[in-house]
């Protein structure tokens, strides 16, 4: 397995959907591959960071909606 | 689907209220859901004015039709489904912006297979970095800055987490196509977040 195919096979082997065929070629590459090793933390750390960034915990969740927005709501549902 | 309640409180007795036509019920529906509906649908169309007007129209919309909510799925539930469809629809029609090429954010490999580029590590776990909240909000620019078409497929699979056959479905792809485009999407992020968390560890 050269790193292109690798790259190809991350997503599969990042959520175990790999076949046991491919994840021996693929193991067997990371072993002797410190970039594609390198690449696959990043590539996990990535996922990984979006979730954070955008989570429930996140300091970018309000528990509430802008004042202004509840306000044009409530007029447009009495228009309707 | 992350979809939670934020405060716990009696659907029944709400949408009771909601179909006696009880103003406060629907003000308290608002409330109570919005900055949730708020954050998704800004995370789907990478822009704060366009989730506002489609959060407004999600929750008229929600109103008009609350004869045919049923019982069995919950209210919150509901009102994130309609909000993400309404995204959707909104970001097939919004005039487009020009978008950066996902092409050039994948990685490169020389002819005999290898990696063009040798990847410096990033010497801070992850966990570490996303403590400070200028990552956070760097990493969210990031993903609004990603092309419409992986950006939402971003957000459903691994932020909203939907599965790949829902994703698909709602986004109208075959779920190869679906799968093809996170993982461009995940590719893609981290070249744009690579420079960031390289510095950030030196
Ligand atoms: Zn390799």
């Amino acid at each position: 397995m050269k790193c292109r195919e690798l790259a190809d096979f991350l997503m599969d082997y990042v959520s175990g959907e790999l076949s046991d065929d491919s994840l021996a070629h693929f193991e067997l590459h990371l072993q002797r591959c410190r970039n594609c090793h390198e690449y696959l933390l990043q590539y996990e750390s990535t996922i990984k960071a979006g979730r954070i960034a955008c989570g429930e915990a996140s300091d970018e969740l309000p528990d509430d909606i802008p004042d202004d927005l509840v306000k044009a709501v409530m007029a447009a549902r009495k228009l309707t | 689907m992350s979809s939670a309640t934020p405060v716990d409180l009696d659907e029944a007795d709400l949408l009771r209220r909601l179909r006696a036509g009880d103003e406060s019920a629907f003000e308290q529906v608002v409330r109570t859901y919005g900055g949730r509906l708020l954050a998704v649908t800004r995370r789907i169309l990478g822009s704060e004015e366009d989730a506002r007007d489609v959060v407004q129209d999600a929750f008229l919309n929600a109103f008009r039709s609350l004869d045919r909510f049923e019982g069995h799925a919950k209210l919150s539930t509901w009102l994130h489904r309609i909000a993400v469809n309404a995204a959707l629809m909104k970001l097939r029609t919004r005039k487009r912006k020009p978008e950066q090429s996902i092409e050039s954010l994948l990685p490169a490999f020389l002819d005999d297979g290898h990696h063009e580029e040798r990847f410096q590590s990033w010497d801070e776990p992850v966990d570490k970095v996303m403590e400070r909240a200028e990552t956070r909000e760097l990493v969210r620019k990031h993903i609004d800055q990603l092309p419409d078409g992986y950006r939402t497929v971003l957000v459903l699979r691994d932020i909203e987490g939907l599965d790949t056959e829902e994703t698909a479905t709602m986004l109208g792809l075959s779920v190869n196509a679906t799968k093809i485009r996170l993982h461009r999407a995940r590719q893609a992020l981290r070249t744009l977040l690579a420079p960031h968390f390289r510095s950030l560890a030196s």
